[in-house]
């Protein structure tokens, strides 16, 4: 019988790719590279992770912060997560809880250790900078696909890797920061190489690099490095992610505003 | 899952018995900090002094078990060259925090915050104010406590026990930012025979709901703000004995997201301090994203206090309209300023407020902070400090 069911899913493989690979419209295309990409992320359950945020002015002086990243998968929604500061000193067991939702607005609570305040926030804030950093909100939240629409572009070979360059175009448009974001994915892992932002006067904004893909749990690609560079103001940011963990037993009762309070 | 008394006490007693595994972290953090006030005019009394510079610390020792037990202790002290008053020293938290399943339960001095609101913090019950630390009534005492909280999927339930009571701190005779009569902290009266030891009780019901987060509670026991009673002490001077009533409070806080606009109230019925009484704060908090093209957020905060005790409630709230501007410059410093206008609408009482703070390096935290009290009426409170504009300036090293 287990056999059977492995013949089964073996023989659906190729359809899918097909699917994929079948003459569309761009936008279709567009979308079914986002949906693959998406579909070959989903089922890690949960994962939690180390980041090294790294700002860079323009004359090159820099400051660092220490951040964990709490996130768990939710069946039919968005990821919910949970972010920790570590450092600067100051602003240390700040956290931040993000439910994010594939239609309509997020949830959004930070919690203040010095005041012991938990404070629900306006999600729409998606363009505002996240810690003085050059991501956004919108850039580091869970990038679920009905965020977007999408088209397809051209296929570019980048860095040596066949890659497809898609332009995502935010569904909320009022509140993005931007107009587009052309997006490079390899053909073979579906992994994000590099993303151009475009602001709202459609003019390049920001370039992002990624680098250091590693597999976990046999499936899951992760990066150990990202790096954005705003072009019309010279600051960079750069993160370094490490310590990865998946499926480290976390449930929903692990984002909640009672364990936003107890984090440390 | 039904929670009965019984529950909770087989709870307590069977986390204080089980053992946990291993160690995870012993970890060290805190700030030590150098403040100035320096005020714009001469004191209204002679017994005052004029400026005032002090130092303080908070280290914060915290320890983790693997299954996710954890104690914490957070001493505070501040040394003041002006006032004896406000040097003090506050164990601010020493608690031991345990899960089982979905209960958590907190034993020992801890501190718990509750409200929605910018400008007055109404509802906020279970801590005491250390009031000369700010008139801000931000800062708050530790409050020994048993605290039992339920995460379910309908709300969260928090159950508290407080059996003991701190009393409020004032400035003393050489501080300034008081009431024309001293506050005498040495010698209060309770209304309970029991004084400082009544046991406490409050429990609270909060949720979210969609777009909608609330919480509502009541609590039974020492109210936190006295009234104050005018005296004369042994050596024929006019003060004010803080009397501490017993009351029953029901409280109600609730905040509502609409896109970028925050819709707040914050609202309680108190008996036990003469007839019962309402107060409410409604406030509304709009937010502009990337002003002017910059990468600067400013938020918009408007508020109204109402107090049905009228000119007779031991607050400056009472009829209010709060004013506020809050720039948030997204810098990697953190930098902040936030403005605030107070106007009392039957009289023409008025203060201005500019609080900011920025970080150099990645530990160094300069805040300042400003009060002006631009008029005020005779039967206001705030008419104690029409002399009592100050600048505050604060250096702050985290490490």
């Amino acid at each position: 019988m287990r056999r059977l069911q492995l013949v089964l899913k073996l023989a659906l493989i190729p359809l899918m790719v097909v699917s994929v690979a079948r003459a569309q419209s761009p936008a279709e295309k567009g979308l079914a590279i986002a949906q693959e990409a998406d579909e070959r992320d989903t089922g890690f359950g949960d994962f939690t992770a180390n980041m090294q945020m790294i700002l860079m002015n323009r004359r090159g002086q820099k400051s660092e912060r220490k951040i964990r990243i709490r996130t768990l998968q939710v069946k039919d929604d968005g990821d919910k997560s949970l972010t920790i500061f570590d450092t600067p000193r100051d602003v240390k067991g700040t956290a931040f809880l993000n439910f994010t939702h594939k239609v309509g607005d997020d949830d959004q609570w930070l919690y203040l250790p010095a005041l012991k305040r938990v404070k629900r926030i306006s999600s729409r804030n998606k363009s505002g900078s996240f810690m003085g950093s050059e991501f956004s909100y919108e850039d580091i939240s869970s990038q679920e696909v009905e965020k977007y629409t999408y088209k397809w572009i051209r296929d570019e070979t980048h860095e040596g890797r066949e890659c497809f360059v898609i332009e995502y175009y935010p569904v909320d448009k009022k509140n993005s920061g931007y107009t587009r974001q052309v997006t490079w994915i390899d053909k073979k892992e579906y992994r994000v190489w590099k993303v151009e932002y475009y602001d709202r006067k459609n003019s390049l904004l920001k370039t992002l690099t990624v680098k250091g893909y590693q597999k976990y749990l046999d499936r899951y690609w992760r990066c150990d490095e990202m790096f954005m560079i705003n072009h019309q103001t010279g600051k960079s940011t750069r993160l370094v992610m490490s310590d990865y963990k998946f499926r480290t037993g976390l449930k929903d009762s692990d984002f909640n505003q009672n364990s936003l309070r107890r984090v440390r | 899952m039904k929670i009965s008394a019984g529950r909770i006490i087989l709870f307590v007693a069977m986390c204080l018995l089980a053992e946990p595994v291993a160690v995870l972290a012993h970890e060290l953090s805190g700030y030590v900090s150098a403040e100035g006030r320096f005020f714009f005019n001469d004191p209204a009394l002679s017994e005052q002094e004029r400026d005032s510079g002090s130092f303080a610390f908070q280290p914060e020792y915290y320890h983790e078990w693997e299954d996710g037990s954890a104690f914490l202790f957070v001493p505070f002290g501040r040394l003041d060259s002006a006032d004896s008053e406000r040097t003090h020293f506050d164990i601010r938290e020493l608690n031991y925090l345990r899960v089982c399943d979905d209960l958590e339960l907190r034993l020992g001095v801890g501190k718990v915050f509750w409200g929605v609101t910018e400008f007055v913090h109404l509802v906020d019950i279970i801590n005491q104010t250390d009031l000369v630390e700010n008139i801000d009534e931000e800062e708050k005492l530790g409050q020994p406590m048993v605290h039992v909280s339920a995460p379910r999927d309908w709300g969260v339930l928090d159950l508290f026990l407080l059996p003991a009571f701190r009393e409020r701190t004032f400035p003393g005779r050489k501080g300034r930012l008081r009431t024309a009569r001293v506050v005498d902290t040495d010698h209060p009266v309770y209304e309970s025979d029991s004084e400082e030891y009544h046991v406490d009780f409050a429990a609270r019901y909060s949720s979210t709901i969609g777009d909608w987060d609330f919480g509502i509670y009541h609590f039974v026991g020492t109210g936190r703000e006295p009234t104050l009673l005018p005296r004369v002490d042994k050596k024929g001077r006019a003060i004010f004995t803080p009397f501490y009533e017993q009351i029953n409070q029901t409280g109600l806080d609730v905040q509502l997201v609409t896109g970028q606009w925050l819709w707040k109230l914050e609202s309680l019925y108190r008996t036990g301090q003469g007839d019962g009484f309402f107060a409410s704060v409604p406030g509304c908090e709009y937010t502009l994203v990337g002003v002017a093209g910059s990468d600067m957020d400013l938020g918009v905060l408007g508020e109204y206090a109402h107090d049905d005790r009228g000119d007779n409630a031991p607050t400056v709230y009472e009829n209010d309209f709060m004013f506020g501007l809050r720039l948030a410059v997204n810098d990697a410093d953190g930098s902040e300023i936030l403005a605030g206008l107070i106007q009392d609408l039957d009289s023409r009482s008025r203060a201005l407020s500019i609080e900011g703070s920025r970080r150099f390096g990645s530990n160094w935290k300069l805040s300042l902070q400003a009060w002006g009290f631009l008029e005020s009426a005779a039967d206001d409170l705030l008419f104690n400090v029409r002399d009592d504009d100050f600048l505050q300036v604060e250096l702050a090293y985290y490490f």
